[in-house]
């Protein structure tokens, strides 16, 4: 498989009046087209920071993450974001909220809105395109909130903690929806979550990192037995809950 | 889900009375403010006409009547009306467009916001009508001057109201546009302005108010025409009747505009 994203040795340190935060500390992590990828770490362990680093939102303090062999410098057009919000934007219609990625990069036009109503229309919103964000439900804006993130047709799309602000069942409806989402559209993609059980049920590998500055722990290739994997059907495999526990011990979480 | 079915659910008995009862109250309120509005000028007419009170001094609301019908037939009563209004727009207006201004160089530059916020502390608790006097020295004696009293009344909060809003926009509003590559400018025109939309016009509201305080001061000073001109010169005549007639023509002027201010929030509100 051909390598899409290629981070290495990267460190990333805060400065505020407080002192100097060492946020992340010599990654490395390669990862594969196609590839879904989940993140998982004790709180404040520096996975948004990782996620801002891919996107070129924020620069390292030492080390390179290259995309397709390019150097990241600054946003780039083929990672999208998705954070734990949906932010619409309440003053803007779903399709003006969907599209707006498109009107900033200035890539507003006939064939790129055409690929945004047949998004719409393939995720359940076609008819919703005219409502404002809150006449929608939970799970359809953050429906929208990925189309508005597929929009702009990136490769690698960046998922920080979508689903944490919806209800369990909303949760577990739309991850599975998205998740078919994502494959369909033959994105590679990076989540962090707190949620074990979602991290190993959407991903083909977990990565765990340490407690602050997040360094890599360990990387659990999932290997499930479910003929027809998806998110709900995997979590009745039997070694789920092995990956569970591994984890969960990976993670010593102290109460 | 998107509820289409909340209309056709049979009202019940109890909403109907709980509906019933709230209309009610507002009636009750209705015609309480009107009653009181009706017993002060009744009173007043009686106390004045009992001569409990000098109408002399006090006037009384038949004598404000023939005043406004006495001025109004030389049309010197829609001049001084037209000139306050005029120029109290035209001081909101630009001290609120001019304000936003300077909010976005503030929000654009936080060196300079930070360069500028003690002046700005000490601008808002000054009373701006001191500074009334060398503005009259500087511009003169025209309309101009009281257009830039009432400027300066309004535009220091302003500032501090609409560059507030600013800076308290969504972090993450913002750094959803960042992953899409966006632009200062692309931020300010997308996310910083449209989420402060009502925030600015409910600083219009504070500023139809603001601004008409210093048109009245500024009309004080220059005594040249507008409703402050007449409650000035009418108090140096001791012509109460004009005095009064004005205060009282003044009132309205100020609830339309504040009205006119509310419709368009109203109005603005719907198309969100
Ligand atoms: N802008 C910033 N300035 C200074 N320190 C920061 C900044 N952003 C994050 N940090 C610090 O860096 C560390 C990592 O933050 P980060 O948000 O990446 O963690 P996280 O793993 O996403 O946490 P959580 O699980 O709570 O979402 C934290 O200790 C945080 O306090
Ligand atoms: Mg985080």
């Amino acid at each position: 498989m051909k390598k899409i994203v290629e981070i290495s040795n990267i460190n990333l340190n805060y400065h505020t009046l407080q002192g100097e935060t060492q946020a992340i500390k010599d990654l490395s992590l390669d990862i594969y087209n196609g590839e879904f990828i989940s993140i998982v770490g004790p709180s404040g362990c520096g996975k948004s920071t990782l996620l801002s680093l891919i996107s070129g939102i924020l620069k390292p303090s030492s080390g390179t993450i290259t995309i397709n062999g390019n150097q990241v410098d600054g946003p780039s057009e083929n990672v999208g974001y998705m954070l734990q919000k949906d932010h619409l934007f309440e003053w803007r219609t779903i399709m003006k909220n969907v599209v707006i990625g498109l009107e900033v990069k200035n890539k507003l036009n006939k064939s790129t809105l055409e690929f945004v109503e047949r998004l719409l229309n393939e995720y359940g919103l076609g008819d919703f395109k005219d409502f404002h964000p809150h006449q929608l439900s939970g799970g359809m804006r953050q429906r929208a909130a990925l189309i508005r993130t597929l929009a702009t047709n990136p490769d690698i799309l960046l998922l920080d903690e979508p689903f944490s602000a919806l209800d369990y069942q909303t949760r577990l409806a739309i991850s599975e929806e998205i998740w078919l989402i994502i494959k369909k559209e033959k994105k590679t993609a990076i989540l962090v979550t707190h949620d074990i059980s979602e991290a190993i049920a959407m991903a083909d590998r977990v990565v765990v990192l340490t407690k602050r500055p997040g360094e890599i722990k360990s990387i659990h290739e999932i290997i499930l037995t479910c003929n027809y994997k998806t998110p709900i059907k995997c979590r009745e495999a039997p070694e789920f809950r092995v990956y569970f526990n591994e984890i969960w011990k990976e993670l010593d979480i102290h109460v | 889900m998107f509820n289409k079915d909340q209309q056709t659910i049979p009202v019940s008995k109890d909403h109907v009375e709980f509906l019933k009862k709230i209309k009610l109250t507002k009636i009750a309120i209705k015609t309480s403010q009107l009653s009181l509005f009706i017993f002060i000028f009744l009173f007043w007419e009686i106390a004045a006409i009992n001569k409990w009170i000098d109408p002399f001094i006090m006037s009384q609301p038949t004598r404000i009547i023939k005043t406004i019908i006495n001025l109004s037939k030389d049309g010197t009563l829609y001049l001084h009306t037209g000139v306050t209004i005029y120029e109290t727009i035209v001081g909101f207006l630009s001290g609120t467009i001019l304000g936003t201004l300077i909010a976005i160089i503030l929000w654009w530059s936080d060196f300079t916001a930070k360069v500028l916020d003690p002046y700005l502390v000490v601008l808002n608790a000054l009373p701006k009508t001191a500074l009334g006097p060398i503005i009259l020295v500087w511009i003169g004696g025209t309309t101009q001057s009281i257009i830039v009293m009432a400027l300066l009344v309004s535009i220091v909060v302003t500032i501090l109201n609409v560059y507030t809003g600013f800076i308290a926009c969504d972090e993450d509003k913002i750094k959803l546009l960042k992953t899409f590559g966006a632009t200062k400018f692309q931020i300010l025109k997308k996310v910083i302005l449209p989420a402060n939309i009502s925030n600015i016009i409910s600083v219009l509201k504070i500023n139809v108010g603001l601004s008409l305080v210093g048109v009245i001061v500024g009309e004080f000073l220059v005594s040249k025409s507008g409703l402050g001109y007449l409650i000035i010169y009418g108090g140096q005549v001791f012509k109460m009747d004009l005095v009064m007639t004005s205060v009282i023509i003044l009132s309205a002027v100020a609830a339309l505009l504040y009205l006119a201010v509310h419709w368009l929030e109203r109005k603005i509100g719907n198309i969100k």
